[in-house]
């Protein structure tokens, strides 16, 4: 187990190394000049820009600059953006806001996508069952901005039971909306997945066996069959998991969450090489580092995997 | 001539409002007081500061309103654009060229440092040092000693006379400088911002109505907390005791907080609500032409658009142009059509000027104005408009290009560039080969800073290299005049050169918006869109 363990990370390093390489020269073919850009409207003296240029060594070739940012790295040392924040900083500040927000909303979907998907997957064509896929579908087909806009509208001005944005240090509190809207993305995926899985193994000998020994129900159904049909919901919350540390750019918007999605979106449009690329390292990892401990997850779900020494 | 705001007798109302309210609801409040509690924080929307707040290196909305409340300058700007002193005792010239400038005594920052004239020579020097790149440089390319080429540490043009005394000589007779010095740029620092710089723009000590909660107050992405600066004794003092500033990605979630109870003011309106939120906040909203104008820049290298051809060219696509309908339809009325090259809050402002009806629509006049050029040479190919697509401009490009084309019988279509940065980009290097949008926001309100600046020959903001001799004259004139009114006839005069030339085709001016809460009176915006914080009162 551990030599396993020890490989995958050993695996991390070159597609760390070919991310940050990846990203680093995508920011850097990036159409524009961000010092030109911090002028606005207004043209810069040619002089100040050169100067900016050298700080930033945005004079140099791109390969310079790259190295330029590994050798910082080695020395713990990210960059600044251009208000003069160490870009270790804020990643220290966003992203346990962004892991927050999405594990309340990961643990919405799995709550009521599993319970749903698992009622539905026992009650297989009954009224539950036909009104949960009306439902998931109504979900699948909105797009996440008009879901949050609307539940900020009704939940959050009209009716005041939550908070319109996510106010100072993000408390836990205020982000249960915008979780909400989050988990209504996946919700419908977890409730099919689920839904799909339980019909599945229910129909395996084993479980016909349990029932034939005189196993109750109530053991039967978390035991036999709930266990053993998390495997694919698993994988995919994991899967939903990486996407929601990287990807909660709209909702985070609209929330005004102090997080990863905003911050980068922010850096983007401010052509800031520097954070881009570190948030986006941090993102590679998280997800490498989410997906090993899926692959671990698996051993403890289903006894039949385990992991060569 | 300059607009009457109506907000002026709105707000005199308001105040008195106030005065009842307060009486009634915090009986232990100071009776001097003007109006609501005196303790009472401010909640405003701004956005992140996009570099260290230090004066000459602050140029966007989300440093300047921080540091705009959290400094002094040697004047400052009242609703209307007029000047004041506000750190200055007087600021004396008698050729324009070299001014002595005194300063009031017993004027402290917030940390006890003093106030005097080696606080604003040293700003000014580490403001215009090659070596510090600071981005507001430019500011003061006009001191003798200044130099793009060399670092300069200390300007030959800047002289400490005593303690509350300096002098300053321009390398030519400036007539507007004394209205720049309201500007962030001119700002001076405290003597402990020398230890280290850096940490200095973390943590500003200022002179201004406004200082810091603690250190630390700039919650990166998230709040500037601001409290009310007792030592302040200048023409601004705070109203309130304070201004929570909160930091947004979205005008749309600033929006949904001052809907929701959470902010008070606004400063800006999201597109979304352009439509709505004069009636959703009826008498608590704003909506004024500012000193920020939008013009479609076309430069003279472009084929056909040099000469007499040029000219006749110019003038057809500026009278095709229906101004009007596009403020209308696609602005919803945030947008005032233009009538000169400057804008409505400026001193000198007039719709008058000669040659302005060129701003007027008049589709059979353009047609004719366009044969004539093809009479000098026969127009072909397309007209295009570039401008970056991520901000909201995709709209009007459009519906401009579709009144060439119907009015003029081009063929005419926007030109979109994916980023701001890349737009400026290919403008700066002038890689640029159609027509681009362009727009200007003053620095300080002076006519000359809406001219000079973009259509002096070689000026640093001249993207479309326009040159006039003629231009250029009237501009030293107006400059080397002493009496104000003597300078502005000259820039008017210039305008009516531009008129004839039509370097850029104005097109409308921005106008300020936004709106507030019912909790907070007094609430006034500027002549450069930004709310008047310090006179907000609030009644809890």
């Amino acid at each position: 187990m551990a030599g396993y363990i020890l490989r995958r990370l050993l695996q991390a390093i070159p597609v760390f190394l070919g991310t940050t390489f990846l990203i680093y020269f995508m920011v850097f073919a990036m159409p524009g000049d961000p010092i030109v850009a911090l002028f606005g409207e207004k043209t810069p003296p040619p002089a100040v820009i050169e100067q900016l240029r050298e700080r930033y060594h945005l004079d140099q070739p791109f390969i310079v600059q790259y190295l330029y940012f590994l050798g910082g790295i080695f020395r713990g040392d990210l960059g600044t953006s251009f208000s003069g924040q160490p870009v270790s900083e804020i990643l220290a500040a966003t992203f346990p806001v962004t892991l927050r927000l999405a594990a309340l909303a990961i643990f919405f979907e799995m709550v009521a996508g599993i319970t749903v998907g698992l009622v539905s997957g026992l009650r297989k064509g009954g009224i539950f069952d036909a009104s949960a896929l009306v439902v998931s579908l109504i979900l699948i087909s909105l797009p996440v901005f008009v879901v949050a806009f609307v539940a900020q509208y009704i939940f959050g001005i009209q009716l005041g039971w939550f908070r319109t944005t996510v106010s100072t240090g993000a408390p836990i509190q205020d982000l249960i909306l915008p979780a909400l809207v989050l988990a209504t993305i996946s919700f419908a995926q977890i409730v099919r997945l689920t839904r799909a899985s339980v019909i599945d193994t229910g129909g395996q000998d084993f479980v016909r066996t349990a029932a034939s020994k005189g196993l109750s129900r109530s053991r039967i159904v978390p035991v036999h069959i709930l266990r053993n049909s998390l495997i694919p919901v698993v994988t995919y919350l994991a899967v939903d998991f990486g996407v929601l540390m990287v990807g909660a750019t709209v909702t985070e918007g609209i929330f005004n969450v102090p997080g990863v999605g905003r911050t980068l979106y922010q850096a983007i449009i401010r052509g800031e090489g520097p954070t881009v690329v570190s948030f986006v390292t941090v993102m590679v990892l998280i997800y490498l580092v989410v997906n090993l401990l899926v692959d671990l997850l698996y051993a403890v779900l289903d006894p039949r995997i385990r992991y060569a020494k | 001539m300059k607009i009457k705001r109506i907000g002026v007798a709105a707000i005199a109302l308001a105040a008195a409002g106030a005065l009842t309210l307060s009486g009634c609801t915090s009986g232990g409040a100071d009776p001097s007081a003007p109006a609501g509690d005196a303790t009472a924080v401010i909640t405003v929307n701004n956005t992140e500061p996009q570099n260290p707040l230090i004066p000459t290196n602050t140029n966007e909305v989300g440093g300047g309103l921080v540091v705009q409340n959290v400094f002094a300058g040697l004047v400052y700007y009242d609703a209307e654009g007029a000047v004041h002193n506000d750190v200055a005792e007087s600021i004396e010239t008698e050729d324009a060229q070299t001014y002595t400038i005194k300063i009031k005594a017993d004027q402290t920052f917030s940390n006890g440092d003093p106030v005097d004239a080696q606080a604003f020579v040293d700003a000014w020097n580490y403001g215009a040092a090659l070596e510090n790149a600071q981005l507001s440089s430019y500011f003061f390319e006009s001191i003798e000693g200044f130099s793009y080429e060399e670092n300069v540490p200390e300007l030959s043009g800047l002289t400490v006379v005593d303690d509350l005394t300096f002098e300053v000589k321009l390398k030519q007779p400036e007539s507007d400088f004394p209205l720049r010095l309201g500007y962030t740029a001119y700002f001076p620092l405290p003597a402990a911002a020398w230890d280290d710089i850096e940490a200095f723009g973390e943590n500003p000590i200022g002179n201004g109505p406004y200082k810091f909660e603690e250190e630390g107050a700039w919650q990166h992405n998230e709040r500037i907390d601001l409290v009310k600066n007792e030592d302040y004794t200048g023409p601004r003092a705070a109203q309130n005791g304070g201004l929570d500033m909160i930091l947004y990605a979205s005008t749309d979630a600033a929006y949904a907080d001052l809907q929701g109870g959470n902010l008070d003011v606004i400063q800006e309106i999201p597109d979304s609500a352009l439509e709505t939120f004069e009636s959703e906040f009826e008498g608590r909203t704003v909506n004024q032409p500012a000193a920020a104008n939008a013009t479609l820049t076309i430069p003279d290298r472009l084929a056909h658009f040099s000469g007499e051809e040029g000219k006749l060219r110019r003038a057809a696509i500026s009278h095709a142009i229906n101004r009007e309908e596009v403020t209308d339809v696609i602005f919803n009325g945030t947008r005032t059509p233009a009538h000169d090259f400057t804008s409505p809050v400026i001193d000198g402002y007039s719709e008058e000027i000669p040659g302005s009806e060129v701003l007027e629509f008049d589709a059979d006049l353009a047609k004719e104005l366009w044969a004539e050029a093809d009479a000098i040479s026969p127009w072909s190919g397309t007209f295009g408009i570039q401008y970056n697509a991520d901000g909201p401009n995709q709209g009007w490009v459009d519906a401009i290009a579709n009144q060439l084309k119907n009015n003029l019988g081009i063929e005419a279509a926007g030109n979109p560039i994916p980023t701001f940065a890349e737009h400026r980009t290919l403008i700066t290097d002038r890689t640029t080969q159609t027509a681009f949008r362009n727009g200007w926001q003053f620095d300080y309100p002076s006519m000359f800073n809406g001219l000079g600046p973009i259509y002096g020959t070689g000026a640093g903001s001249n993207d479309g290299d326009y040159s006039n001799p003629e231009f250029d004259a009237l501009l030293d004139e107006g400059s080397s005049a002493t009496e104000v009114e003597a300078g502005i006839e000259k820039f008017q005069q210039a305008q009516e050169i531009l008129f004839e030339d039509l370097p850029s085709i104005p097109l409308w001016y921005t106008n300020g918006m936004g709106a507030w809460g019912e909790s907070v009176d007094n609430v006034e915006f500027g002549w450069d869109t930004w709310p008047i914080l310090y006179q907000i009162t609030k009644s809890e």
